[in-house]
């Protein structure tokens, strides 16, 4: 063959590129068909909402790939089903996140009022009082928990990544952050119990024994973002410090740990807001007070989710003649909107403190 | 204030592994010297262990003697710290730090080392290393901008800016065009010239005409096999090595006959 006549025969083979295509509406018509479709049975047999999404969505996952393969081909189908199956789950993953979002502006947002922030529980008997209390609890020891495993599992990290690299400590101290991660936030409580009962004699509770609970359960977490964080440094930096003559211990904390700053700060507030919701360990040795406790290291004290325990276990009686709930469970959704406040500006307050810190381009 | 180096008998570990073998040179002062070879020979180890960057690495070490200012580098009484203040490195990747302002990045090596400065004399230093790295005018009006939004030539200057700002004896160069355009090449090989006057430069580099241009002495490095140690085949002045060398293999190497 001579190279005119390969010329000649590649423009007469034509290359196929153009195929049938399903038109870009077609996902919203099968959905809306589906829907439609599966509405009739449940209108005819009386179903409710949720079997009857259920089933256009199963409609949904067959009709679409069929269709698909009937006008495409075999590839786009199995696309298609893929596709819808990820967007599925993903919707299903959502509904109980959203559901409970809901349930809890539905129910709290009504009680939330000037008087419900900054009154206790002190002689309450039915109606009225308020969080403060508990919301002063929850920040304090919260707090002493963060001052106590922040620089714990700082330099804990520290040491990991720069000070332990590949020695049988640095395995072993892995492990048993590793072995941490998993305790049971009880099994935390009960050990600080045990501890300040050793020390203090067998009556004693105090909001810092909660700190020491938390912490427990917090040092893994700081560790693990931490040490992840600091991974992340590119060893270049360390180098470009060590050739300009300085120190370890400073290229720590003038290039590593401003570098990894805005992660390390982000980790940190996620392990807060974990155990800012902790119940188990607070009821066990910080005990439940109706009163305004500021002093961590002295009685006992009130934390939010403790406090949703126990306006939940005994919600007292609604004041006579008006035959309305429980005053106690309306305070629980209360105190439990403002506990997810709570989480959630912290959450932002992490992403907005990454972004600050991130090291910037242009 | 340059000095020179004056290595014998080198030998360099990585743990069990020996890297480069037996090397004796002499590096003179306020000239460049450049090592060539190909790829896995030893250079950035040798250069590394000029300024004790080597031991960096976990289970690196070396044995034989590197004497600077008539000091044995490698003496259990030196400071590797000292070292490196006197003896400074620019990468084969640029690497500012990305958390500083192009200033701070000319100051770290001062700041880092918690010299207090007046704004004055920063302002001083700054603009004397930003001016030797020829990077002045083109930085001048963004110098609170970060480092990192320079492009990738600017940037290697800077490093090299940041590298002089603390004043060393010696600044070593591990490739620093390698992964840069013929025209910031050509910017860096213009202030490698003007370098040369203050500074003793060692530099390594894969690309040969590069070492003939920059460079007074040459010294190249080749494994006898794979898997053998790199060691260093000849050490002459750049002009004889590129025109007469002493060993074939030099001269097949240059010629493009191998590597």
């Amino acid at each position: 063959m001579s190279t005119t006549e390969l010329a000649v025969q590649d423009v007469t083979t034509s290359l196929r590129l153009a195929q049938p295509r399903l038109p870009r509406w077609a996902p919203a018509l099968v959905g809306v068909l589906a829907v439609a479709a599966a509405g009739l049975p449940a209108l005819l047999l009386g179903w409710g909402l949720v079997p009857w999404l259920f089933l256009a969505a199963v409609l949904f996952l067959v009709v679409l790939p069929l269709w698909s393969l009937a006008v495409e081909n075999a590839r786009a189908a199995v696309d298609r089903l893929m596709t819808s199956l990820v967007w599925t789950t993903f919707g299903v993953a959502m509904i109980p996140l959203a559901w409970l979002i809901w349930t809890v502006v539905k129910n709290g947002a009504s009680v939330i009022s000037i008087e419900f922030l900054t009154f206790d529980m002190r002689n309450i008997v039915s109606d009225g009082g308020g969080i403060y209390h508990a919301l002063l609890g929850t920040l304090l020891v919260t707090g002493a928990a963060a001052l106590i495993s922040v620089p714990v599992g700082l330099f804990a990290a520290i040491y990991l990544v720069e000070y332990g690299k590949g020695s049988r400590l640095a395995k072993w101290v892995t492990f048993l952050v590793d072995v941490m991660t998993g305790i049971p936030s009880i099994v935390a409580g009960l050990f600080a119990l045990a501890l300040f009962v050793l020390i203090f004699g067998p009556e004693i509770r105090l909001g810092f024994g909660g700190s020491v609970a938390l912490s427990l359960l917090m040092i893994p977490i700081v560790v693990r973002s931490t040490e992840e964080m600091l991974r992340l440094v590119p060893d270049d930096l360390r180098e470009a410090s060590y050739a300009l003559g300085v120190p370890k211990w400073r290229t720590i904390t003038k290039v590593v740990l401003p570098t990894s700053l805005g992660g390390i700060i982000t980790g940190v507030m996620l392990a807060v807001a974990r155990v800012i919701g902790e119940t188990a360990p607070l009821l066990v040795v910080a005990g439940k007070t109706d009163s305004v406790n500021m002093n961590l290291f002295n009685e006992r004290m009130t934390t939010l989710p403790v406090y949703i325990y126990y306006q939940f276990t005994q919600p007292g009686v609604a004041p006579a003649g008006t035959g309305g709930d429980a005053p106690g469970i309306a305070r629980a959704w209360g105190a439990a909107l403002v506990l997810i406040a709570i989480v959630m500006v912290l959450n932002l307050i992490a992403r907005l403190v990454g972004k600050i810190y991130a090291p910037r381009k242009g | 204030m340059a000095k020179s180096i004056d290595v014998s008998d080198l030998n360099i570990y990585y743990g069990d592994f020996l890297a480069v073998e037996g090397v004796n040179m002499t590096i003179k002062a306020r000239s460049v010297t450049a090592f060539i070879g190909p790829s896995g020979c030893g250079k950035s180890t040798m250069l590394r262990s000029l300024n004790r960057m080597h031991e960096v690495i976990p289970g690196a070490r070396v044995e034989g003697k590197i004497m600077v200012d008539g000091q044995s580098l490698y003496d259990a009484s030196i400071d590797p710290v000292a070292v490196r203040r006197q003896i400074g490195m620019v990468f084969q990747r640029p690497n500012p730090f990305p958390t500083m302002s192009i200033y701070d990045n000319v100051l770290a090596g001062n700041r880092l080392n918690a010299k207090k400065l007046s704004k004055s004399e920063g302002d001083t230093i700054v603009e004397r290393s930003l001016q030797a790295a020829n990077l002045w005018t083109e930085v001048k009006d963004r110098l609170n901008k970060p480092g990192m939004g320079l492009s990738g030539g600017q940037q290697q200057r800077l490093c090299i800016a940041r590298a002089i700002a603390v004043e060393p004896q010696v600044l070593l160069m591990d490739e620093p065009c390698s992964a840069l355009d013929p025209i910031s090449t050509s910017a860096i090989e213009d202030l490698i010239h003007e370098l040369k006057s203050d500074y003793t430069i060692v530099i390594v580099t894969h690309n040969m005409q590069q070492a003939a241009r920059v460079s007074d002495d040459t010294g190249f490095f080749n494994l006898k096999a794979t898997g053998e140690p790199g060691h260093l085949v000849e050490f002459n002045p750049t002009k004889k090595m590129f025109t007469n060398p002493d060993q074939e293999s030099t001269e097949a190497y240059i010629s493009g006959r191998f590597g």
